[in-house]
């Protein structure tokens, strides 16, 4: 049942193949990207001939250790900035600058605008970019905030919220869009565990009611593996695809299987010589 | 070698039920309430030196140095009634608004270019740096050469010494607005315009308060000293020329009458409109700094 395709030594064949299996047209296809910092006076490569791509539904995990290029992959896919090589297309378009498409939540707090309440931050961008009349868009911004459980709090400003309410409300404002993809860059990683298993519940109960495209950043193994249906394996310095793990809703923990799963994916993320974190 | 053990807070036994259950949240004292409000502490610090300038006048009591509290206010009130003081303030609030707008829509503009094209940021930082450390008041004896006596001089000014004030502070603001915002900002697909004044304006805020709160203050101080240099155009001066000309008649109380004017309206501006301003916006927001 699980598979962990291991991309070797990178060949086209191999990475046709896998294209292959999938459906007609991906939703979201990235081919030989490499992403480049320009600083002062160097030249950072964050990323390096990574390719991969989603399907409709797909809970896709990028998964590494830190610095190794999560964030910049998501902003590319964003559309915030464009590959030095290689092409990112959407429904078959390439992705040229950010858009309502493909929201993003992102990992830092300050992501809400402070001078909107809750209600007004969700709503903001079906008024904005998606030019849903005024009654409409607050029916289906009060939906999403019932969804993750913040009623209470849709009239507060986020000043007033905590660091896990907010990271809930980039999640209603990214989901009541219904983009094509939610881009999340690890969304839940400021929380507390025992809120973080919550919020991973929700999101997975979230998706069992709209089987919405997520593409999630993430560097806790464990975290992947009871989120996704594909990880995407990525090695650092400059970040690189090692390997794609594929059917991981399969893995189970009735039957150790996850266990397993989280052994093996450790093993090979931390296998490298000299690699340290 | 004891187990560990969970006790329950509910199991805590105390003698008084829900001892260990607190309020969340608890309502301030109506003392506690009113002196937490800005207004009311300034207030009262007025009414206390107001009471220290009334004594020490009728101590000292010469009206021509040093008239008292209540002679100024009987002052204060006659011209008032008369209706020279209301013409005069409205000759100069008139000439004031003129420029301050004239000012901020200038700043608006110039910031708009600067952050949308590199030789617009290039034409601001050049013209803040040069333009920002002159006095405005320093350009009165050209701009009444280019534009003659009158109130088109007095706005010039008005516009120079608000204009950079605002600028500047608009500028950095915007320059100050995290990369998060800005990319939701781009996230929502808006761009150019909208994107200024729907995520820039609104993030800036802060600053761009600051920047008006200072131009505000520039622009009455430079005002009121135009005025006094200047004098009378047209038949009809400001308070500033109201100040000169009493103080030429030797009419001191009505000189104080004057310079008690020039404060209460700086006050109003500075304690009522910005603050209001500032309650409704950045405080709400929680974006004060
Ligand atoms: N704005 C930037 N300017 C220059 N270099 C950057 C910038 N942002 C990231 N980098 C570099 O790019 C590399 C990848 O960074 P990135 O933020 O994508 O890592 P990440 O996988 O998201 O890490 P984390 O798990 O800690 O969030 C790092 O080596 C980092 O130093
Ligand atoms: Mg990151």
């Amino acid at each position: 049942m699980l598979q962990t395709t291991q991309y070797a030594n990178n060949t086209t064949a191999e990475r046709a193949d896998s294209l292959q299996c999938a459906s007609a047209r991906p939703l979201l296809t990235v081919d030989k990207v490499t992403l480049r910092y320009k600083t002062p006076n160097l030249l950072i490569t964050a990323t390096e001939d990574v390719s991969f791509s989603v399907e409709q539904s797909d809970r896709f995990v990028l998964l590494g250790p830190s610095g190794c290029g999560k964030s910049t992959l998501l902003k590319a896919v964003g559309g915030y900035m464009a590959p030095v090589s290689g092409a990112i297309h959407i429904n078959g378009r390439p992705v040229k600058k950010p858009g309502a498409d493909r929201m993003m939540v992102f990992q830092e707090f300050d992501q809400l605008l402070p001078w909107k309440t809750v209600l007004e931050n969700v709503m903001f961008p079906l008024l904005v970019a998606r030019k849903l009349p005024r009654s409409e868009a607050e029916e289906r911004a009060r939906d999403y905030i019932d969804k993750v459980k913040l009623t209470r709090a849709a009239d507060s400003y986020p000043h007033t919220l905590s660091g896990g309410m907010k990271q809930r409300v980039a999640i209603a404002r990214g989901m009541a869009m219904q983009p094509d993809i939610l881009l999340m860059d690890e969304p839940f990683a400021a929380l507390d565990a025992l809120t973080r298993r919550q919020m991973q519940d929700e999101l997975l109960q979230l998706w069992e009611d709209t089987k919405f495209t997520v593409i999630f950043v993430t560097h806790s193994i464990a975290e992947a593996i009871k989120i996704s249906n594909r990880i995407l394996l990525l090695s650092p310095h400059p970040g690189r695809v090692k390997a794609e793990v594929i059917d991981v809703d399969h893995a189970r923990h009735d039957d150790g299987s996850a266990v397993a799963l989280e052994r093996d994916i450790h093993n090979l993320l931390f296998s490298e010589p000299g690699h340290r974190e | 070698m004891t187990n560990p053990q969970i006790i329950l807070a509910a199991d805590v036994t105390t003698n008084r039920p829900h001892a260990n259950v607190a309020e969340i949240e608890q309502k301030l004292g109506a003392l506690e309430l009113i002196w937490g409000i800005g207004a009311v502490r300034k207030t009262v610090l007025i009414i206390v030196l107001a009471v220290i300038w009334q004594v020490y006048a009728s101590y000292l009591d010469n009206p021509l140095l040093f008239p008292t509290l209540s002679d100024t206010l009987t002052t204060l009130y006659d011209r008032f009634a008369d209706g020279v003081l209301p013409a005069r303030i409205w000759t100069t609030l008139k000439v004031l608004i003129t420029g301050y707008v004239a000012g901020t829509v200038l700043a608006g503009v110039l910031t708009i270019l600067a952050i949308n094209t590199r030789i617009g940021t290039d034409f601001l930082e050049t013209m803040t740096a040069m333009f920002n450390p002159l006095p405005a008041i320093s350009l009165l004896p050209l701009a009444l050469i280019w534009f003659g006596l009158g109130a088109s001089s007095l706005v010039f000014v008005l516009i120079h010494s608000v204009l950079w004030a605002v600028a500047l502070n608009t500028h950095a603001g915007f320059l100050g607005v995290s990369r998060t915002l800005r990319m939701v900002g781009g996230n929502y697909g808006l761009t150019g315009l909208s994107y200024v004044v729907r995520i820039l304006v609104p993030a800036a805020f802060p600053s761009i308060l600051t920047g008006l709160k200072i131009g505000w203050a520039f622009a009455w101080r430079t005002l009121i000293a135009a005025e006094l240099v200047f004098g009378v155009s047209s038949g009809q001066g400001g308070l500033g020329w109201f100040i000169f000309e009493n103080r030429n008649l030797l009419d001191i109380p009505a000189v104080f009458a004057g310079l008690l004017t020039v404060i209460i309206i700086g006050l109003v501006v500075e304690n009522l409109v910005f603050q209001t301003i500032e309650r409704h916006t950045i405080q709400k927001w929680g974006m004060k700094e």
